[in-house]
């Protein structure tokens, strides 16, 4: 009794403290944010008092761990369901924003142009789809691998569900236009501030949980996903650092300027693709892939070089996104070096992940979850090649600011990322429904070929796309001037941008499909059909060949 | 010598040498042949748990 008081004290607070806020800003996008929080405190005062029950407190609204003996599965279900729906948002904004640079009149101003819209689709993508895939992952791997529960369940509660704030103020603050116009990193002061505390408190259940462990190894995965964790919370507080304008109002400013402030940015900007989109994903790669083969890794030594690999030389990388800029040039030169010596760790990684298949290569054929996850390492190795040849400053002179780094990031992003997330998926949603099986394995057939091509489609045309707008823009003609306008460029690009809006269309049309296996799953049905890899088998044919050997001739 | 000359010295000549040994240790310390055991343990460890581990 005492301790539901005491919630919906704070709750009441919360919502008296966000009407205040929004009676005191001049600012729209702050008071509908506040507007956000108010109602949240609202939904928990309402769903503290109808579900308040003396006996059983708190046990229902929230569902606490039944106890030790029980693995503390409840969030990684609402992770698994969360991954799918936002990737499936995500995935669509992608689409119409495609669409967008494609036909502009798509432009529906101000909330739907493209410049809103797109911020809405990395951080769906990568930080909804991507965060809640990561977020679960880690709970159910440092689970099984620690053969403990999770340490502090409420918070590991807290951390989803104020997860889950954070995407929604993020999401409806770029629709409204609040951002601080960094990338991959555009919501503002008070935003941030809610994301460090979800953060921490995430940090604190995953080591709690790894110093809890009854088991004396801490795996591979654990490492990866440990890694993941401290280094996001490093740099988002780093590069976040800002002064608001008022307490009242969305606006702050940065406490870097000029180049300073870009060069923290890309800090950032490149290693939250190195510890959030690689070594977050490496984690699952170590754990789901020997795992679904039924084999251990190729090899464990090789996976900690891997490991140390990546932590030593990513933090480096990021000045490659500032070539040819105001940044000093040896600044740009230790960024192309570091990156390019990135290339052998990544590569250490794809061929040990490849190899732990050594011996059960027909799985490819009859798995089509084993399938999923090598097409994603291939995708890793492709994409850890491209990256440090375009970090190149040769090469870079010709890709920068075109649509090959479109092209590479979604290689990445949907050929790695994307895959290994949806392999995982699949695996887990049986395990954590207690279902028999999948509800169609070869559905998940359809869903490789439409991701595959998709990503074959998006990927091809942005190489055209970037290669040819960075030709005719570097095009000279014989009395010293440029050749081509950039309207020019935008008109010879029309239709490579039809077509990767075709490959962003499979891709989700991938994703519904298994967005409809999964909720069948859950269901609990199961689809009649015939099963992957039945080898047909004739026993009359099953004999020797007999010839009655001739009479030897007198 | 201004506080950035110092440091900058410092950065790519000790604390450089000191990222590289440290790095070389780390990787190199799953070589020691005592390593082995807790090597082949750790990586055959996800297969202790039955199936689902429930």
């Amino acid at each position: 009794m005492e301790t539901v008081v005491r919630r919906l004290g704070v709750w009441a607070f919360v919502l008296i403290a966000s009407i205040a806020a929004i009676a005191l800003t001049p600012d729209a996008g702050f008071a509908i944010h506040m507007g956000i929080v108010g109602l949240v405190a609202v939904i928990l005062i309402v769903a503290t008092l109808t579900t308040y029950d003396p006996v059983a407190r708190a046990q229902s609204l929230f569902r606490m761990p039944p106890g030790p003996s029980r693995y503390d599965d409840d969030v990684i279900r609402w992770g698994v369901i969360a991954t799918m729906f936002w990737g499936v948002v995500g995935l669509l904004v992608g689409v119409f924003i495609a669409a967008q640079l494609a036909w502009p009149w798509l432009n529906l101003e101000p909330y739907l142009n493209f410049g809103r819209i797109r911020p809405l689709h990395t951080s769906a993508v990568i930080f909804a789809f991507g965060g809640n895939a990561l977020l679960c992952t880690s709970f159910y791997v440092v689970q099984r691998t620690c053969r403990t529960t999770l340490a502090l369940p409420g918070v590991a509660r807290f951390v989803f569900w104020g997860y889950q704030l954070f995407i929604v103020l993020a999401a409806t603050g770029y629709v409204l236009g609040i951002g601080q116009g960094k990338e991959y990193a555009e919501p503002e002061w008070y935003v941030d501030l809610w994301l460090t505390i979800v953060w921490l408190a995430y940090a604190a259940v995953f080591v709690g949980t790894i110093l809890k462990r009854h088991e004396p190894h801490i795996y591979v995965a654990n490492w990866f996903f440990l890694a993941f964790i401290l280094t996001i919370a490093m740099l988002h507080v780093v590069n976040n650092l800002a002064m608001p304008v008022s307490l009242l109002g969305a606006k702050s400013y940065s406490a870097f300027s000029g180049v300073q402030d870009a060069l923290t940015q890309w800090w950032y900007g490149h290693n939250a693709v190195g510890f959030f989109l690689t070594a977050g994903f490496l984690a699952m790669m170590y754990y789901f892939v020997p795992k679904q083969a039924g084999r251990p890794v190729y090899s464990y030594r090789l996976s900690i070089i891997h490991f140390w690999s990546l932590i030593f030389l990513y933090i480096w990388a990021g000045p490659h996104h500032l070539h040819y800029t105001a940044l000093p040039d040896w600044a740009q030169t230790l960024g192309m070096v570091f990156s390019v010596m990135l290339w052998m760790p990544s590569w250490g990684g794809m061929i040990n992940g490849l190899m732990t298949l050594n011996g059960a290569w027909d799985k490819v054929r009859t798995d089509p979850i084993i399938r999923m996850m090598v097409l994603a390492l291939a995708f890793y190795g492709m994409s850890t090649f491209e990256g440090p040849m375009l970090s190149i400053k040769a090469v870079n002179s010709l890709s920068h600011y075109t649509d090959w780094t479109i092209g590479h990031v979604h290689s990445g992003a949907l050929g790695w990322n994307g895959m290994i997330t949806f392999a995982c998926v699949y695996y887990l949603t049986p395990r954590l429904w207690n279902r028999e099986r999948l509800y169609s394995l070869r559905m998940i057939n359809w869903h490789f070929w439409l991701a595959t091509l998709g990503i074959v489609f998006y990927a091809s045309s942005m190489w055209v796309a970037g290669i040819t707008q960075g030709l005719m823009w570097r095009e000279y003609g014989a009395d010293g001037y440029l050749v081509n306008s950039f309207v020019d460029t935008v008109a010879a690009l029309h239709p490579m941008y039809a077509l990767r809006m075709v490959g962003g269309l499979m891709y989700l049309t991938g994703a519904l499909v298994m967005a409809w296996n999964i909720a069948m799953t859950i269901a609990g049905a199961l689809r009649e059909e015939a099963p992957m890899g039945d080898t047909p088998h004739q026993p009359q044919a099953d004999r020797p060949i007999f010839q009655p050997s001739p009479e030897p001739a007198e | 010598m201004s506080l950035y000359t110092a440091l900058r010295h410092f950065a790519d000549s000790y604390a450089l040498a000191m990222i590289c040994v440290l790095y070389l240790v780390l990787c190199l310390w799953h070589f020691r042949p005592a390593a082995r055991t807790y090597r082949s343990d750790a990586k055959l460890s996800i297969f202790k748990e039955d199936d689902h581990g429930q």
